[in-house]
């Protein structure tokens, strides 16, 4: 029988704030243990927790970037069990009134070959809240010991709806999410440090069924390939269930990306009533058009907008445009480099190929490039204008990637621009090479064009390869119109 | 200054050290001396820190000879429930929970009396995380009713009315949730506000019931009630429910609101229960204010029979969530003999806490439990919105309400060992938490037996100046307050 998935996916986006949700105190990560933590987040006696509104400012943003409706308040829940991680033995969250409604995270699919861009999809989302990240346990052989500077992280659960039916398709959503959630500035989105976080919902049905069937929740899901696996192997296991006879037990399974295995956790049965009621410390907050509209005007054009916009506006090549949009900071250099050189294309091409080889080879970053977006405009033109050959234009960018001077300055310094060239002794070594060749020049008065570069070759030697080759080209031409 | 120093109100004792007649440091004193002699009937306090308080007494005195007194506060011992956080000194809640717990930091109302100068002044004893109505509820034993030291003070600020009644503080501060202020203030023989929920922050109270709680002054006077609200209230960014209005002189408004009012007799509160005597001493004073020129008007407040019921889902679902941090992981008791974690929590918290607050927790468990939460929480929510709406329709009629505090005097310690009957003692002040409202209790007689009984005046949300005006009136008509218990 052939089967169908059908995958939710849970996200956990901490959001970057100086200080956390409901407190003052810093928020961070690779400090000393315990040291973010104040009265607030170790919940001692007394303390009362404070919404820091950058967090509401985040998820607002968030919520505008994918299409969600924004809740005119913002109200807060309490999400009762008793843990060590949770200092009040209850999480501030939003139970029935998430701050995002609805939405939809834009995904692509592998292309048939990675030139070719793949089919886009839709995934709908169903809500996105706001909450309080909990601590983190540290077990030893005897004991454990609890780190509380995580608590109280501000922390966005994004909820798609059960539309994703592959685990290509959920790596593509948890691509395009992380990108979204960089891009907007809400998350750095390292999964290392636990700043994203994954749990899929997975059930499986017979092709053509509609009813859903019993769903299994995969956890621990810590890097997004390990999310690729791990639903590719849970999805291959539910199968394998059923077609022993064997049926679907709804629990909660825990993925190790290591050794590719799932164990079970805890059956439905032992599922947590959390009684959730109204925060009664919390007063809710009005989210009026005005305060949209201000996270509105901070909002940036996303990676596949963009990516639509370079294959429209600049002509880029798709592969051209799939490297360069998914980085905001890498597409905004793009864009400068292209409106400064006149040359997209060009400008991409040394961007994409050399740059990001030198930045990766140096173990840098594009922000600690000395190559600026001028030093790429510079050079695109000086080849355009036939001053640089590209031979000579790899060993000026070498040298500007390590100096940071300008391209100019490099050519004139180490004389690799090509010779200018007395008009009159390049029209003779033209006439030579095509007395030189009777069989090419027949061929190009018969409309073969690129038999012209069969008289290039004797002419570049006769330059000792310093001739401007546009000058070569426009030389021959004009001979070989005259005959 | 004459002898007795610590039964003198704030506003006589601050013209002493105006005057320079008196010390902070001869005050301190004196309120130390007395506390040490009556204490051992009392037991107001948990624990007082001498040394402490007499260097915020010398500390004023110095600020006075640089002529840099910071006001009518200055000086002047004022003691905490011990459930308002004073950095560097014990915070237990009057539980086992937290009897080694000492709080690193101030709550906002501590921080306002330090600015005002006053001395903070020890521990004051309550029912163990304010669940209670005699005090009796304490982990570290009862407090007496310094009145009659075999009868109750009322609860859960019991510490804080019996010391003030005693003369173990010039003023006090406690916490009233259904009641907690008022109904002590009653059995005591002092004055006990409860403000308009909101008009003085809740950051460094430990929560009971967050939406109910609200701290409030036990004073001698009215007008020392006028001078420490003024001091502790106020918008707190701390805490998001605080109410952003701007804070009258309620002392000077003491003088300038003249009425006459319109007050109204909820006739819900004069039913059966009530205490003849009680009724008798309520009904005099109607008879004041209805010979001051005050318009006595009878007002329903038909959902009024609801309000206990409505209380306990709320006030105990609200305090099974806020317990739930006391937990042995972090502070506060720890069970030695735990085996894993799930253990720990049990044991920890079946040995740190008392019968009444299990009882609390696990009530307030239940009705927020899946599938209840409908039937129980959320149906009281409406009804506290009725509840809230029979008082402000009262106020299209009237400016405030008059009922008894508490529908009996004093009872004896141990008397009320069934914990319904002992809910009942908060019968007339409930409500008021409900709807968020100021409410007053100010001594208006005595029993035969000799004693107090308390008046309770209500008053419009945020209209603390014309409530205080209100029992101004009546205290300036009689002489309760000068009366002294035999200690």
């Amino acid at each position: 029988m052939n089967y169908e998935a059908v995958i939710g996916l849970e996200v956990h986006v901490q959001v970057k704030t100086r200080s956390k949700i409901f407190t003052s105190v810093g928020a961070g990560y690779g400090f000393e243990p315990n040291t973010l933590t104040d009265p607030v987040v170790l919940a001692l006696p007394g303390v009362l927790p404070v919404m820091n509104k950058a967090a509401l400012d985040a998820i607002i943003k968030a919520g505008l970037l994918l299409g969600c409706d924004i809740a005119p308040v913002c109200k807060w829940d309490r999400k009762q069990y008793f843990y060590p991680d949770s200092p009040k033995n209850y999480q501030i969250s939003q139970y029935d009134q998430p701050i995002c409604l609805g939405g939809a995270v834009e995904i692509e699919l592998p292309g048939p070959s990675r030139n070719v861009m793949g089919e886009h999809k839709k995934i709908p989302l169903t809500r996105i809240h706001l909450e309080e990240d909990v601590g983190k346990l540290n077990h030893g052989a005897t004991d454990s010991l609890v780190d509380y500077n995580r608590a109280g992280t501000p922390l966005m659960e994004i909820v798609s709806e059960p539309a994703l039916h592959t685990a290509e398709e959920a790596y593509a959503y948890l691509q395009s999410l992380r990108a979204t959630m960089i891009y907007g500035g809400i998350s750095d989105c390292d999964m290392e440090k636990g700043q994203l976080r994954c749990d899929a919902n997975i059930s499986i049905r017979p092709v053509g069924e509609t009813k859903l069937g019993t769903k299994v929740e995969l956890k621990n899901l810590n890097s997004i390939s390990f999310v690729r696996d791990g639903i590719a192997h849970e999805i291959k296991r539910q199968i394998a269930v059923l077609e022993r006879g064997g049926t679907i037990v709804q629990e909660t399974r825990d993925y190790d990306g290591m050794t590719g295995t799932s164990q079970s956790l805890r059956s439905k049965e032992m599922a947590h009533d959390y009684r959730y009621f109204p925060d009664p410390d919390l007063m809710p907050v009005v989210v009026d058009e005005e305060w949209k509209n201000r996270i509105r005007a901070e909002c940036p054009e996303l990676p596949f907008d963009k990516q639509r916009r370079f294959i429209d506006t600049y002509q880029l090549p798709y592969t051209l445009t799939s490297v360069l949009v998914w980085d905001r900071e890498l597409a905004d250099y793009f864009e400068e480099a292209a409106k400064l050189s006149g040359k997209p294309q060009a400008a991409g091409n040394w961007i994409v190929n050399d740059l990001l080889r030198e930045v990766g080879n140096a173990k840098s970053t594009l922000a600690d490039s000395k190559v600026r977006p001028a030093h790429i405009a510079e050079l695109v033109k000086l080849i355009d204008s036939g001053t640089v050959l590209t031979n000579a234009a790899k060993e000026i960018f070498v040298e500007m990637f390590a100096s940071g001077e300008m391209p100019g300055v490099i050519a004139d310094k180490r004389g690799l621009k090509a010779t200018p060239t007395d008009a009159g002794e390049l029209e003779q070594w033209c006439r030579d090479a095509i007395a030189g060749n009777a069989k090419a020049l027949a061929e190009f008065k018969a409309g073969k064009d690129s038999a012209i570069n069969a008289f290039k070759g004797p002419v570049m030697k006769a330059a000792k390869g310093k001739a401007n080759p546009k000058l070569v080209d426009e030389t021959l031409r004009k001979i070989l119109a005259e005959i | 200054m004459s002898s007795e120093l610590f039964y003198r109100p704030i506003a006589e004792l601050a013209s002493a050290l105006e005057a320079k007649q008196l010390s902070s440091i001869e005050l301190t004193r004196a309120v130390i001396e007395r506390t040490k002699a009556v204490e051992p009937r009392v037991h107001a306090f948990n624990s007082f820190d001498e040394g402490d308080a007499l260097k915020q007494a010398e500390a004023s005195d110095a600020r006075r000879a640089r002529g840099e007194a910071r006001g009518v506060l200055d000086g002047i011992p004022v003691a905490l429930k011990d459930v308002i956080a004073v950095e560097g000194q014990p915070l237990t809640a009057s539980s086992k929970m937290l009897a080694n717990f000492v709080s690193p930091y101030d709550a906002t109302v501590t921080t306002k009396l330090k600015n005002a100068g006053a001395v903070c002044w020890g521990r004051l004893n309550l029912d163990e995380f304010a669940m209670g109505s005699s005090t009796e509820n304490s982990a570290f034993g009862p407090t007496a009713n310094p009145w009659d030291t075999t009868r109750v003070p009322g609860g859960s600020s019991g510490g804080s009315a019996a010391a003030l009644a005693a003369g173990e503080a010039i003023a006090t501060l406690g916490s009233d949730t259904g009641g907690s202020i008022r109904q002590p203030a009653a059995l005591c023989g002092v004055v006990g506000l409860k403000p308009t929920y909101g008009l003085v922050s809740r950051f460094g109270l430990i929560a009971f019931a967050s939406s109910l709680d609200q701290i409030g002054p036990f004073t001698r006077t009215v007008e020392d009630a006028a001078i420490v609200l003024g001091a502790i209230a106020g918008h707190d960014e701390r805490d998001s429910t605080s109410f952003k209005a701007t804070i009258p002189d309620y002392r000077a408004e003491l003088v300038t609101r003249k009425g006459p009012w319109k007050l109204g007799i909820p006739k819900e509160y004069f039913g059966d229960g009530l205490d003849p005597e009680v009724g008798a001493a309520v009904e005099q004073a109607i008879a004041f204010y209805r010979a001051q020129g005050c318009e006595i008007k009878e007002v329903s407040l038909p959902h009024t029979q609801y309000c206990l019921d409505t209380y306990y889902i709320i006030a105990t679902a609200e305090a099974s969530s806020n317990l739930a941090r006391y937990d042995g992981i972090r502070y506060g008791h720890r069970s030695s003999e735990a085996k894993d974690i799930v253990d720990l929590y049990f044991k920890s918290r079946a040995e740190g806490f008392g019968a009444e607050v299990k009882r609390r927790i696990i009530l307030g468990t239940y009705v927020l439990s899946s599938g209840y939460y409908d039937a129980y929480y959320g149906r009281a929510q409406k009804v506290r919105t009725l509840i809230r709406q029979d008082f402000l329709n009262a106020y299209k009629e009237v400016d405030a309400l008059l009922t008894p505090t508490s529908p009996v005097p004093a009872f004896k310690l141990g008397e009320k060992s069934d914990p319904l009957a002992m809910y009942l003692c908060d019968i007339y002040t409930i409500g008021v938490n409900l709807a968020g409202l100021p409410g007053i209790s100010v001594p208006c007689g005595f029993t035969k037996a000799g004693l107090p009984i308390g008046l309770q005046l209500i008053g419009q949300p945020f209209e603390e100046a014309n409530l205080l005006a209100i029992a101004n009136t009546y205290e300036r008509g009689h002489e309760w307050a000068k009366k002294r218990p035999n200690l």
